[in-house]
């Protein structure tokens, strides 16, 4: 078995490497696009290093906007960024609550209130989404950071997480806190808060990208250009009917689409494992 | 420093399921009192009930003059330890002290000042900086109770706070707790379901079963003369033989046709009537010597060390007697066995009451 293991690893590396190259291999391409200009892409063999186009290529898209007189990407970067950040907080928030609620008061319905939570798991945006439109559109709310966010944060994902790790958490700590001169708010605050700091950690994650790559839904109710995500402008840029489409402006688009959901998950992970050394139930 | 003093305190659970049915107490200020019982005897739900985790069903909880029931465990001036610690896992070992204190908004340095000198009583300044999960077993069990001595309770509460520890630590861990309560001269209830711990650290032990108390008493009270039959057979190790027998007489049973004389019995039983006999395993010798005989056919001996117990049947009934080693051979198969009247304990089979001189 010995002799054997340094031909596994290498195969191991092997398939690893060629997993590495089908997934990198796309985004890579998508990096050197973004680096020259638009004919030397539209010829076809665009070559495989940098070009020299980078700089003046992302100040365009970030400040100035393709050539077909869109809105620059930099807005819309503030917008997807408003509107994950939202979904992401406000979930965070809802759920956190809700689950404390449902796990640690007694009140009339209380198992009821879970359920219908609970149920919530099946419908998701698209499934609810005309009445959802409609709603929304009364209210008023249609080209709103409001309207964008509110409708995506209800949902059950959050709570039923929170409130199963709510439960490995030993009643004596809340009996403790109890006999400590700790309320209900102090217990959240003091002791709940500070040992579900993975459990936020990974739920903002998980937001912040669900967030960050909606198309659906702000499609439907954004309708001034100002308000457009960075997700629904790179679908604009390409689908363009009465101009060349601006490869190289999409593709640095879409590499700056990409770069703050990495950031939040380079970020966060150093939190995740913070909280999972640090914390112990 | 006050006293706990319990009328008819009753806990009803949902579903008609009655844990504690009725019990009254009174514990003096300053002394420890033990509620010991077998798992499920309601000890454990009234101390909660004390601590104001539980609501009362019935009755009333005083501390000192004033009555609890309705006042929040933060205000009842309690202070709790737990049998899994409940330290705040994220909070560091001053910290976990200091909560208490910082949410009754005590000034930082009268803080700083009792988390120290609790620190100090404790031997566990080197860990203040610490989190919880740094610590051993005995260092987390010593951080709780630093966080119930900072508090200065008028009432300290135990809820089994040494069933975690390993039984080295258990030993040294009892003779802290006992020492820390002399010294702080604090009322302390206890709950445990250890005869040794109830036993060593009690000033009053409370004997519980059932959801009732069986018997309130000193320690030795309680060993010499139990009761019930239940207590008799609960406190001591080996537990009390209890031999079926007849009343003879006044002062005399039979067991199995044997005769055996009896300080302490009741007058006016009817000779004939049936009667519990008990006799302690650690109080029957062996020898034809006494004045009351009986035979006990060994099955097998059990080595302790210093002591050997001897299994066998009186009478067709189980029997343990406690010998110290060598005194009897070990392979002796039939054990002539003498009996003090002093050490006879007799109880009605009937309502397992003692029946003993009024």
């Amino acid at each position: 078995m010995v002799e054997n293991r340094r031909y596994r690893n290498l195969l191991a590396y092997l398939i690893l490497t060629i997993g590495i190259v089908i997934v990198a291999f796309p985004v890579y391409l998508a990096i050197m696009a973004s680096t020259f200009d638009a004919s030397t892409i539209i010829n076809g063999n665009m070559p495989l290093v940098p070009g020299d186009q980078a700089a003046d290529n992302y100040y365009r898209t970030l400040f100035i906007g393709g050539s077909a007189s869109r809105e620059p990407v930099g807005m819309m970067m503030f917008n997807s960024f408003v509107m994950a950040m939202g979904i992401a907080v406000g979930k965070i928030l809802i759920s956190v609550l809700s689950a404390f609620a449902v796990v640690y008061f007694r009140f009339p319905l209380r198992m009821t209130a879970f359920w219908i939570i609970f149920i919530t798991l099946m419908l998701p945006v698209e499934v609810r989404i005309y009445p959802t439109y409609k709603i929304v559109a009364d209210l008023g709310l249609l080209d709103t950071y409001t309207g964008l966010i509110l409708p995506l944060i209800a949902s059950a994902t959050g709570t039923l997480l929170f409130r199963q790790f709510f439960m490995t958490i030993p009643d004596e700590l809340l009996e403790a806190s109890k006999i400590d001169g700790a309320g209900a708010f102090r217990f959240f605050k003091d002791t709940l808060i500070p040992l579900s700091i993975t459990t936020i950690a990974a739920l903002f994650v998980i937001q912040f990208i669900y967030g960050w790559n909606q198309y659906l839904w702000p499609l439907l109710i954004t309708t001034q250009s100002s308000m457009q995500t960075i997700v629904i402008g790179i679908k604009k840029m390409i689908t363009t009917q009465d101009a060349l489409t601006e490869w190289n402006i999409a593709m640095t688009t879409a590499v700056l689409a990409m770069v703050p959901p990495v950031l939040v998950v380079i970020f966060m992970q150093r939190l995740f494992v913070k909280g999972l050394v640090e914390t112990e139930k | 420093m006050a006293g706990v003093t319990l009328d008819t305190v009753r806990k009803v659970y949902t579903g008609n399921v009655e844990a504690v049915k009725g019990v009254s107490l009174g514990i003096e200020d300053g002394s420890f009192c033990v509620l010991v019982g077998p798992s499920g005897c309601g000890k454990s739900t009234l101390l909660r009930m004390i601590a104001g985790l539980e609501t009362i069903s019935g009755g009333t909880v005083k501390i000192g003059d004033r009555v609890v029931n309705q006042v929040e465990p933060a205000d009842r001036d309690i202070a709790m330890v737990f049998q899994n610690y409940a330290l705040y896992p994220h909070m560091s070992v001053y910290d976990n002290m200091a909560y208490g204190l910082k949410n009754r908004g005590t000034p930082k340095d009268e803080i700083a000042k009792r988390v120290n000198e609790a620190a100090r009583i404790l031997a566990i300044e080197p860990f203040l900086a610490r989190k919880p999960r740094a610590l051993s077993g005995g260092q987390r069990q010593r951080v709780a109770m630093g966080r119930a001595i900072v508090r200065k309770p008028q009432v300290f509460l135990f809820d089994e706070p040494l069933s975690n520890l390993d039984a080295k630590l258990r030993v040294q861990m009892r003779v802290e707790i006992k020492r820390l309560q002399r010294t702080l001269g604090v009322t302390s209830i206890y709950v445990t379901h250890d005869q040794v711990e109830a036993m060593t650290l009690s000033d009053k032990l409370v004997v519980m079963s059932g959801g009732q108390i069986e018997q309130v008493g000193t320690p030795s009270e309680v060993y010499r003369r139990p009761e019930t039959r239940f207590v008799a057979t609960f406190i001591g190790s080996p537990p009390m033989n209890i031999l079926p027998g007849q009343v003879e007489g006044p002062g005399r049973v039979s067991v199995g046709g044997q005769s055996v004389a009896v300080t302490d019995m009741r007058e006016g039983l009817t000779p004939g009537s049936a009667i519990e006999v008990g006799l302690r395993p650690e109080d029957v010798q062996a020898g034809a010597a006494g004045s009351s005989a009986l035979t006990m056919n060994v099955d097998f001996v059990e080595e302790l060390g210093a002591t050997q117990l001897f299994h066998g049947k009186v009478a067709g009934s189980e029997f343990v007697v406690q010998a110290s080693t060598g005194q009897i051979p070990a392979d002796t198969r039939q054990l002539p066995l003498s009996i003090d009247p002093a050490n006879v304990h007799l109880f009605d089979p009937q309502t397992t009451k003692r029946l003993g001189r009024t």
